[in-house]
């Protein structure tokens, strides 16, 4: 189901799309980020709207064949801001957005590499003095410099927006799937170099990384002082303690309950 | 009776020894009973008399069941009452602070906020000699009645209709406002979709911190700045990162247990200066309504789930539509070819959330329970008052499926139409 928001700003809506590049979880290859291409695949799905995907990071080969994934859903240039390996990418980007000067800027939550904090988003919006917003599910329209935009909420829930362009949203696995990236454009597509200086990202250095170890399992922690309950809270079955049960009501009397608990719990609307 | 306990050593010193002639008796009347063979000692701790234990059993040996069938049988005299052994706590002048700011999912605590206001209190009691209080930052109107036990020592509710909706930009500039009044050395906010993981990033580009997201164990570390150490999860699940703990900390459930021994003050707080006046430049406008039936069952809210025990599939369909209920089904139903097999809820099935779960004839089986470890509020109707479904409920109403349904469906439908009048009225 396509989201088509029709823009009534002249010459269109300029949506820049901050890319990053992924990895696969299994494969460990990169590939283009998945929430990445979701914010592209949102863009391109906005009428009239004149994209423009925006990488810090270094160019390399590998991280060419990534940024290629993006280019292959059809588009034609990607601008490649070059960093080196250790740089905050914050303030290059705010320059780049400071010039482009775009109405939207989508993202995705968080990147795949590295540390993946999710902030940098909020960073720039901060840096820019622009509103921000998450999990966005759905553009709906942008007339006259504010836009009506779906917020998903957990549980298969949207909440619905007014937001003050220019504005930064990012997009989580919420948004509709990202299309398929096709092999022809993808080579077609071009890479623009833009060179920024870099600013060293010094708190890296102080950092300890090393693969994730496995969580340990919570225990089960029964506060007792004789071994007997301690015993029976662990081998009992899982049951709901101070249930309440009806017997010998009438039907009317047990939806009457159940009535009372669905408003107390606020799912009925 | 009052609960002193009155010694009489006399009789104390009668009942330890054994070759007193009067022992029995006094055994008796302090066990209440004929036989005692258990009583409340001096210092609130059982006294078991080991000799008075068990019967004779068939063969003359004596026999002790320990399942504790016959111990439950003898009640002692007085009764070891329970009472509530937590420590009650109170720091009248804490050395610094550590703020949490609990997501309140559905105005309560979540377990995920339990966890960090645990965490917090490591935090703050890691020196016995400055205690640290913790500060429990609460928006809009919430149920929650145990702030104390939970562990926050201070409480600032912030109420009233302009924290009602998605206010993001509000809540940073008050929070904010915080910072600079209270000056907490940790911001703790728990790393949820919506909620913590946005606030607190928020807050943390506010001020000008770098956060750590996805903490799930904070240690002691002399060696750095803090004093503190974090692990937090990077690169999507894939790495840890080892780091100083920073002052703005986004951490992931189970990041510390949760306060469980002692009890806190949670004693209300407010802010000297008023509440900043934010330019509001994100709008909201309300939620959407979405049909619940495209709700994928795993994320669904409120369930009404059919069992074996459903007769009339029409009635069952239809409450579920008035109800606004996302559609589940126990196996059974679904090999009948009643429900479609993407709405089995179980081991084989769906794990399900829902924060309301109706089972609807459904006896409970294991495999069915499994799928519904995590929902909040269960409600069972059925026939059987025995069955596991019954024993799991929250609520559990004894009596025909289809006739709960329809008397469910009159009420919701009256209910429906008294908010129609109402709105017409005003
Ligand atoms: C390997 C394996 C995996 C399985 N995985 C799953 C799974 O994922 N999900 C799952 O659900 N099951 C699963 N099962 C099946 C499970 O063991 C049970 O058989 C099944 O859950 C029972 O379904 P039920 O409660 O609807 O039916 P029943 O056990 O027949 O229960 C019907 C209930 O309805 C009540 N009832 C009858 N008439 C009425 C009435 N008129 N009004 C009100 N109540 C009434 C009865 O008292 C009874 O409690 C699995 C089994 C196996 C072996």
């Amino acid at each position: 189901m396509p989201h088509n928001a029709t823009s009534s700003t002249p010459g269109g809506l300029n949506v820049a799309v901050l890319v990053s590049i992924g990895r696969h979880p299994l494969t460990a290859r990169t590939r283009r980020a998945d929430q990445d291409a979701r914010a592209v695949e949102m863009a391109l799905t906005l009428d009239g709207a004149s994209v423009s995907l925006i990488h810090a990071g270094q160019q390399e080969r590998e991280h060419e064949e990534a940024l290629r994934g993006y280019l292959g859903m059809g588009i034609d240039t990607v601008n490649l801001i070059q960093q080196c390996p250790q740089a905050d990418v914050v303030p290059a980007l705010a320059d780049a957005l400071r010039q482009g000067a775009p109405q939207l800027v989508l993202s995705g939550a968080r990147a795949e590499t590295n540390e993946a904090s999710g902030v940098l988003p909020y960073l720039l919006a901060e840096a820019l003095g622009w509103p921000i917003i998450t999990n966005l599910a759905a553009v709906e329209k942008v007339e006259q410099g504010m836009a009506t935009v779906l917020q998903a909420l957990p549980r298969g829930k949207r909440r619905r927006l007014r937001i003050r362009l220019p504005a930064i949203a990012t997009v989580d696995s919420s948004a509709p799937a990202a299309r398929q990236s096709a092999f022809g454009p993808a080579r077609r597509g071009a890479l623009e170099h833009l060179d920024a200086a870099s600013d060293i990202d010094e708190a890296l250095a102080a950092w300890q990384v090393q693969p994730a170890r496995k969580r340990p399992k919570r225990l089960k922690i029964v506060k007792s002082s004789s071994a007997r309950d301690r015993f029976k809270a662990a081998a009992a079955k899982a049951d709901g303690g101070g249930g309440q049960t009806l017997t010998d009501v009438t039907p009317e009397q047990g939806a009457e309950a159940i009535f009372k608990l669905l408003k107390e719990e606020g799912v009925l609307r | 009776m009052s609960d002193l306990i009155r010694r009489d050593p006399r009789k104390e010193w009668i009942a330890r020894n054994r070759l007193h002639p009067q022992h029995q008796d006094v055994l008796a009347e302090q066990g209440g009973g004929t036989k005692a063979f258990e009583w409340m000692g001096p210092n609130g701790v059982m006294r078991k008399n080991p000799h008075a234990v068990g019967f004779i059993g068939p063969n003359g040996v004596r026999r002790i069941d320990r399942s504790g069938a016959q111990q439950a049988a003898q009640t002692p005299g007085r009764s070891a009452e329970t009472k509530d052994t937590r420590q009650r706590i109170t720091i009248d002048q804490p050395a610094f602070m550590v703020a949490v700011v609990p997501d309140m999912a559905g105005g309560r605590l979540s377990s995920h906020d339990r966890d960090l206001l645990g965490l917090a209190r490591q935090l703050a009691d890691a020196d016995p000699s400055q205690p640290g209080a913790v500060l429990a930052v609460v928006f809009g109107e919430h149920k929650e009645t145990a702030f104390g036990e939970a562990g926050a020592d201070r409480l600032l509710h912030l109420e009233g209709e302009r924290f009602s909706g998605y206010l993001p930009e509000l809540k940073v500039a008050t929070l904010q406002g915080i910072e600079r009044e209270v000056a907490p050395r940790f911001w703790l906010l728990p790393d949820s979709t919506l909620g913590g993981g946005e606030l607190g990033r928020r807050l943390a580009a506010r001020l000008g911190e770098r956060p750590a997201a996805q903490v799930w164990q904070v240690e002691n570390a002399s060696a750095s700045p803090t004093g503190w150490r974090c692990t937090a999860r990077g690169a999507a699940g894939r790495d840890d990162i080892i780091r100083a703990l920073p002052r703005v900390v986004l951490a992931l459930a189970e990041c510390a247990d949760p306060v469980s021994e002692t009890r806190h003050a949670a004693e209300p707080i407010s802010l000297s200066q008023g509440l900043p006046d934010v330019l509001g430049r994100i709008e909201d406008l309300g939620e959407v309504a979405v049909d619940p039936a495209s709700v994928s069952l795993a994320e669904a809210e409120f369930i009404l789930s059919a069992g074996n025990g459903v007769k009339e599939w029409e009635g069952y369909h239809h409450a579920a539509e008035v109800l606004g209920a996302t559609k589940g089904a126990s196996r059974v139903a679904v090999d009948d070819g009643y429900m479609p097999r993407d709405r089995q809820v179980g081991a084989t099935g769906t794990w399900v959330s829902a924060r309301v779960y109706v089972a609807v004839g459904i006896s409970g089986a294991i495999q069915h329970l499994q799928g519904i470890q995590s929902c909040e509020k269960v409600v069972a109707v059925n026939l059987d008052e025995g069955c596991d479904m019954v024993k799991r409920a929250d609520l559990a109403v004894i009596g025909d499926a289809s006739a709960v349904l329809a008397a469910l469906v009159k009420r919701v439908e009256q209910y429906r139409a008294e908010q129609q009048e109402n709105r017409n009225a005003a």
